[in-house]
């Protein structure tokens, strides 16, 4: 059997690196904003809603255009990039996470807002008569029966990042160990008619895909039996 | 501080709340439990949420025991207001067991050792929670995650426990099992309450004062006693009229299992268990249960014939009159309602002021658990 080149684990690990990254500060990131839109009354909250879910719908060689922009070496990720002696964002691993943040976004921000919302007032009013500060009710009691939502938004937010490609493609290009992450290295592979490997990946990714929708299922189904 | 405001709840909100209009003001005593009545969309639930700061009407003013909670400049959250609320649905938290819902609002650190506090042993022997400690509040019947409830709010250790109909989403059954512990609460426990109710039976059993809700509006407020026993009010004239009165204990006959009470100018021969002298209950009397005569019956099988005044008359409906009755052969002592027809009152000639006997048919006693 022919020996699989060393290489072949490189953009796994980067991929790896990457999503896990993300997820976490989408959790950071994207919990205050899911809060908020859950909890606000300000009209304008469903403008900041659809501000977040644009990537839904946009084509990601449109966001990948708009961010490749940004982070170039005239846009502000330029500027942020000359503080410590580098020329642009683009093209770096810094980059991919930037962007894979807010490709990601909705998917995070989403089902952690929905499990917001599905709290209700009452836990809270609770909390609140029981001399519970809005802090502690949000650690001890929100986020507590928030749970599957912070599950369901992890999962999906590391998933979708593993899974990009045109954001990558536009804004990260292909540089090993850098920026060439498993979706593109599958289209690396096949462009070279390198079928074995593009399809030791690509087998990877669907048992990947299964996994993660039987993960979520099982979660869903585990919230609807403790709801009961 | 002026000494009327030191035990007295103060309440007075005004707002326009989508199309429903509340105007409510009252004041009743910081003591015992007080019954917020009145019928379904009165505003009751809005009062009670204003009084613990879960709603804000900005036309305002919540003082309790001279501690302003909220007026035109202050206005407490929720969180810094020592209350205890009892919802409607018990809303315990589902991710913790019994014993950390209870212990979730209790104090921590140094205010836990207070030297008036409710004990945690004596809410769980009071509530009956021992066998619930360690389950998850998922599992528990609709009584017993009330219970939790009660004693959650309880532990919080509030200087005004706030109670929205905490039996109105439970079944006939469920709701006697919990009465008796209410009833208990109230003796053992020296914690003002606020009850929302819409049934008056709950109201009769453990309320002291009674504020009168009517379409966002206070209609009445006084002690239960003088509001039920009002004829202006509609509490008197309904079908279901009675007055509770406060009684001790005096003797219990073992022979016939015959209870006597003493109460302000009358006793009472009430068929009951055995109990001690000198214990507090509270007795119903309905006015379909009292008749008048001029002249006691030289024998009747009924226990209390009672010598009184009529106070007033009033007519309810065409041919009813409710009679006001004052007990005691001076006509000063405790309120009692008579309903007659109209045929009765002209034909014995009654009028007010006039000494008559008051038959009493059915008193109900509360009844206490062990």
């Amino acid at each position: 059997m022919e020996s699989l080149p060393a290489d072949i684990w490189q953009p796994v690990r980067l991929t790896i690196e990457l999503a896990a990254i993300t997820t976490v500060i989408l959790l950071f990131v994207g919990t205050p904003i899911a809060w908020w839109l859950a909890r606000s009354k300000a009209w304008w909250k469903e403008a900041v809603a659809a501000l977040v879910a644009m990537p839904l719908v946009l084509p990601p060689t449109v966001l990948g255009f708009y961010l490749l922009v940004l982070l170039g070496p005239n846009g502000p990720g330029g500027q942020i990039a000359s503080l410590w002696g580098a020329r642009t964002l683009a093209f770096t691993f810094e980059g991919l996470v930037i962007a894979s943040v807010l490709y990601s976004m909705p998917f995070v921000v989403q089902p952690i807002r929905n499990a917001f919302a599905a709290i209700g007032d009452r836990p809270l009013e609770v909390a609140a008569t029981l001399r519970a500060s809005p802090r502690r009710a949000f650690w001890t009691v929100a986020v507590p029966l928030a749970r599957p939502g912070f599950l369901t938004g992890a999962v999906l937010g590391f998933a979708h990042t593993v899974g990009e490609f045109g954001v990558v493609l536009m804004i990260g290009g292909n540089i090993p160990g850098e920026t060439k992450v498993l979706s593109v290295a599958i289209y690396d592979y096949v462009e070279t008619s390198q079928w074995r490997e593009a399809n030791i990946l690509a087998a990877g990714m669907l048992v990947f895909a299964f996994a993660v929708i039987l993960t979520m299922t099982l979660i869903e189904k585990r919230v609807a039996r403790v709801g009961a | 501080m002026s000494e009327d405001e030191t035990k007295t709840i103060r309440a007075a909100f005004r707002g326009t709340l989508g199309r429903f209009t509340l105007d409510a003001a009252f004041e009743v005593p910081a003591t015992g439990i007080t019954a917020l009545f009145g019928p379904s969309g009165c505003g009751k639930t809005t009062v009670l949420r204003c009084i613990a700061g879960l709603q804000h009407l900005p036309d305002g003013f919540c003082a309790i025991d001279g501690d302003v909670w909220q007026d035109k400049t202050v206005f407490k959250l929720p969180h810094q207001r020592p209350i205890g609320y009892v919802f409607q649905e018990a809303s315990l938290f589902p991710h913790l067991s019994v014993r950390r819902n209870l212990m979730y609002g209790a104090p921590r650190g140094q205010d836990a050792a207070m030297s008036d506090a409710i004990a945690f042993d004596e809410v769980i022997e009071l509530l009956g929670l021992a066998r619930l400690l360690d389950r998850s509040p998922v599992n528990l019947s609709g009584g017993e995650r009330q219970r939790v409830a009660i004693g959650r709010a309880l532990l919080s250790q509030p200087k005004l426990l706030l109670m929205d109909e905490p039996l109105s989403a439970l079944d006939r059954l469920t709701k006697d099992e919990i009465l008796p512990f209410l009833e208990r609460l109230h003796d053992r426990l020296s914690l003002p309450a606020i009850y929302i109710s819409h049934d008056i039976s709950e109201v009769e059993r453990l309320a002291d004062h009674l504020v009168l809700m009517q379409a966002g509006t206070v209609k009445a407020v006084g002690p239960l006693s003088t509001l039920q026993s009002d004829p202006s009010l509609p509490l008197a004239a309904s079908r279901d009229a009675a007055v509770s009165i406060d009684a001790t204990t005096e003797s219990y006959d073992a022979n016939y299992g015959i209870l006597t009470l003493k109460l302000d100018g009358a006793r009472l021969l009430v068929p009951s268990a055995p109990v001690g002298a000198g214990e507090r209950r509270r007795v119903r009397i309905a006015a379909s249960d009292v008749s008048l005569t001029h002249e006691p019956p030289t024998a009747s099988t009924i226990l209390n014939i009672l010598p009184a005044r009529i106070v007033s008359g009033s007519p309810a409906g065409p041919n009813e009159i409710v009679v006001l009755l004052a007990l005691g052969a001076e006509g000063t002592g405790a309120r009692l309602l008579a309903r007659v027809t109209r045929r009765s009152w002209d034909q014995l000639g009654l009028t007010e002021g006039l000494p008559i006997y008051a038959q009493v048919k059915g008193v109900s006693l509360a009844q206490k658990s062990p």
